[in-house]
C-alpha cells in the first residue's frame, strides 16, 4: 500500500519494482472517486490517461531503464495550467470546454520526471480569490470541516493533498494561492523565486506575481517537486538563465547558526491562535541552534493596499484576451465590439469582472499616476526594506495567514475582508521571493495552522532547511476529518 | 488623497473601457465596492515617494532571443478547432468596419 505515502517513497518503490505504477494510480483513482464528491477538489479526474501513463512507467521499469525521480507519483495539476486536448477552464464559463493545443513547461518536466498526471483541479475564477468559492464550477472543501474554505485560489490542490488522494499538486501564487490554501489545509506551500519555475502555459493573472510551486504533504517532497519543475526555459523570456537552486540535497543541513528574524508585523496583526504558534515555531528554530531575533519591517504594512493596485491593473489587461474570438465563449452581437461585451459579461464571475474594473480605473487616465504609479513605487520600497532585512537574517518567519480557515460564504459579500487574507503573503510576491507554509499544530477548534519562511530571491536552500526543522518540531495536528485511509 | 466617490457614470466608463457589459445594478455595485477598495489605497497615497523609481518586475528585464531558425508553430487546425467561429481557415469575427447593418 503508498496511499498516503510521501512522493519520494512512492517513487522509490516504482523504481525499484517493488511496487507498479498501476497499483499506485488505481489506489489514488479509487481515493477520488471515493472522497471527491464530499471535497470538489478536482474538476476533472483522468482516469485513461492515468491508467496508461503508469503502463508507460512500468513498462520503462520492466525495461531496465530509467523511468525518473517521481515515477509513477500521482499529481494533481491546477486547472489554470494549460494541458494539451485535455479541458483547462480557469474555473471560468468563458473557457468552458477549451481544449489547449500545447502542454504547460511544468506538466511536460512533470511527465519527464516520471509524474502521473490525475486530473485538473479547482480553483478560485483565474485565480482570483482566497477561498476557491469564485470558482464557476463550484466551491472545494475544506478536508478538516467541510463548512469551512480550503483557501485560495489553488484550493482544490491543497484539498486534494491535505486529503490523501494525491502526495503531490502544482498550484500558482500571485499574492499567496499557494501559501495560504496550504496553511488551512495542513499542507506544505512554497512559491519559489520569480523566475526559477517556467510560466509557459500558465494562464496568466498577473505576470510580474505569478509564480508555479508544489503543494505537499512534507518538505522533502516540496523540494523534490520544485527540483523537478524549475529551470531555465526558452519559451517563458523571464525564467532565469541560471540553474533554479537545487533543494532536495539541503534539506538535512539543520538551522545551526542560520539567523532568523520574527517579523512582527507577520505576527502582532494576525489572531492570537496563529501567533501563538508562529511563537513556538521560533523557539523550535532557536532550539535547533538558529540565532532568532525579533525584526520589524514596517513597510509589509503597504502590501496588501499595493497589492491590490498593481495585480489587477495586470490583470486587466492579461484578460483583454478573453474577447470570444479565438477561444472559449462567444455571445453573438452585431459588432466586434458588442459582441466583446457581452461574451466578458456572460463569461466572467463577479470577483474578475471586479478585479478588471479595479485594474481598468487604477490604469486609466488621471488615475494612473496616483494609483498604479503610486503602487509601483510602494513596490519599490517593499522590495528595499526586504533586501534591507536580509543584510541581518538568512530567513524570515511569520504568520502565512492571519486566521484559521473560515466558513463558506463568510467573506464572499465583502471584498476587502476577503482580500485581507492575503495581508501576509502579498510581499513576497511583489518582492519575487521565495516562501513556504509549513503546517505547524493547530487551533482550539482544531484548524490547521501555517508558519511562513521568507527568503531573499535564490534563497531556496535557506528555505527548504528551515522547513524541514519546523515540520519535525511541529506538534502533532489531528489528521483531517475527511481522509482516504 | 479624499476618499472618492464613485458614481454610476464612472463605473460605466470603467466597464465600456474594459468591455464589459454590466447591468445598472452591478454598475451601482462595483462602484460601491470599487470606492471601498480605493479607500485602502489611500493609505499608500499619503507615502513620501519622491525620488523613488517605480518597480514594474522583480528581475532585471532583458530581451532574450534564439537562433532565427524555422521550426514548427503550433498546429493550424488544432488551434482553428477550438474558435468560437472559423471561415476559409480563419478566425471569423463580426463586422468590424463601417456601419451595422
Amino acid at each position: 500500500m503508498t496511499r498516503g505515502a510521501p512522493a519520494l517513497e512512492i517513487a522509490r518503490k516504482v523504481r525499484d519494482g517493488s511496487v507498479s505504477a498501476a497499483e499506485v494510480v488505481e489506489e489514488s483513482l479509487a481515493a477520488i472517486d471515493a472522497v471527491d464528491p464530499e471535497v470538489h477538489a478536482f474538476l476533472i479526474v483522468l482516469h485513461d490517461d492515468a491508467r496508461s501513463a503508469a503502463a508507460d512507467i512500468d513498462r520503462a521499469v520492466a525495461a531496465g531503464e530509467d523511468p525518473g525521480p517521481l515515477a509513477g507519483v500521482p499529481v494533481a495539476v491546477k486547472d489554470n495550467l494549460c494541458t494539451r486536448g485535455v479541458p483547462t477552464t480557469c474555473s471560468s464559463r468563458i473557457l468552458e470546454g477549451w481544449r489547449p493545443p500545447y502542454d504547460a513547461t511544468v506538466v511536460e518536466r512533470l511527465r519527464a520526471a516520471g509524474a502521473i498526471v490525475m486530473g485538473k483541479t479547482n480553483l478560485d475564477e483565474f485565480a482570483m480569490g482566497s477561498s476557491t468559492e469564485n470558482s464557476a464550477f463550484g466551491p472545494t472543501r475544506n478536508p478538516h470541516d467541510l463548512t469551512r474554505v480550503p483557501g485560495g485560489s489553488s484550493g482544490g490542490s491543497a484539498a486534494a493533498v491535505a486529503a490523501g488522494l494525491v502526495p503531490l499538486a502544482l498550484g500558482s501564487d500571485t499574492g499567496g494561492s499557494i501559501r495560504q490554501p496550504a496553511a488551512l489545509c495542513g499542507v506544505v506551500g512554497m512559491k519559489p523565486t520569480y523566475g526559477t519555475v517556467s510560466r509557459y502555459g500558465l494562464i496568466a493573472f498577473a505576470s510580474s506575481l505569478d509564480q508555479v510551486g508544489p503543494l505537499t504533504t512534507t518538505v522533502t517532497d516540496s523540494a523534490a517537486l520544485f527540483d523537478a519543475i524549475g529551470g531555465q526555459d526558452l519559451r517563458d523570456s523571464t525564467c532565469l538563465e541560471r540553474p533554479a537552486p537545487r533543494s532536495v540535497s539541503v534539506l538535512s543541513d539543520g538551522v545551526e547558526g542560520l539567523r532568523v528574524g520574527v517579523l512582527a508585523e507577520l505576527v502582532d496583526d494576525v489572531d492570537p491562535a496563529v501567533a501563538g504558534r508562529v511563537r513556538e515555531a521560533a523557539e523550535a528554530l532557536a532550539a535547533a541552534g538558529a540565532v532568532v531575533e525579533e525584526c520589524s519591517v514596517p513597510e509589509l504594512r503597504h502590501g496588501l493596499p499595493a497589492y491590490y493596485l498593481l495585480a489587477p491593473a495586470e490583470a486587466s489587461s492579461n484578460l483583454a484576451r478573453y474577447d470570444g474570438v479565438r477561444y472559449g465563449l462567444r455571445v453573438e452581437a452585431d459588432t466586434v465590439e458588442a459582441m466583446n461585451a457581452a461574451t466578458r459579461a456572460a463569461g466572467f464571475g463577479a470577483e474578475v469582472k471586479r478585479r478588471i474594473m479595479l485594474g481598468t480605473y487604477a490604469l486609466s487616465a488621471g488615475y494612473y499616476d496616483a494609483y498604479y504609479g503610486q503602487a509601483q513605487k510602494v513596490r519599490t520600497l517593499i522590495v528595499e526594506a526586504l533586501e534591507s532585512a536580509y543584510r541581518r537574517f538568512d530567513a524570515l518567519l511569520g504568520a502565512t495567514t492571519p486566521t484559521t480557515a473560515f466558513a463558506i460564504g463568510a467573506k464572499i459579500d465583502d471584498p476587502w475582508a476577503m482580500y485581507l487574507s492575503d495581508v501576509c503573503t502579498v510581499p513576497s510576491n511583489l518582492a519575487g521571493h521565495p516562501a513556504i507554509s509549513v503546517p505547524f499544530g493547530a487551533d482550539d477548534d482544531g484548524l490547521p495552522v501555517g508558519v511562513q519562511v521568507l527568503a531573499p530571491a535564490l534563497g531556496e536552500p535557506v528555505l527548504f532547511r528551515v522547513a524541514a526543522v519546523l515540520e519535525d518540531a511541529a506538534p502533532v495536528a489531528a489528521p483531517p476529518k475527511v481522509h482516504a485511509r | 488623497m479624499e476618499e472618492r466617490r464613485l458614481t454610476r457614470q464612472d463605473a460605466a466608463y470603467v466597464a465600456r473601457l474594459a468591455r464589459i457589459e454590466l447591468t445598472e445594478e452591478e454598475l451601482d455595485r462595483y462602484a460601491d465596492q470599487l470606492a471601498t477598495v480605493l479607500a485602502h489605497a489611500a493609505e499608500i497615497a499619503a507615502l513620501d515617494t519622491d525620488g523613488v523609481v517605480p518597480t514594474a518586475h522583480p528581475l532585471p528585464l532583458r530581451n532574450v532571443t534564439r537562433p532565427d531558425e524555422p521550426r514548427p508553430s503550433l498546429d493550424r487546425d488544432e488551434v482553428l478547432s477550438e474558435a468560437p467561429a472559423v471561415e476559409d481557415r480563419r478566425f471569423r469575427v463580426p463586422r468590424i468596419l463601417g456601419d451595422v447593418p
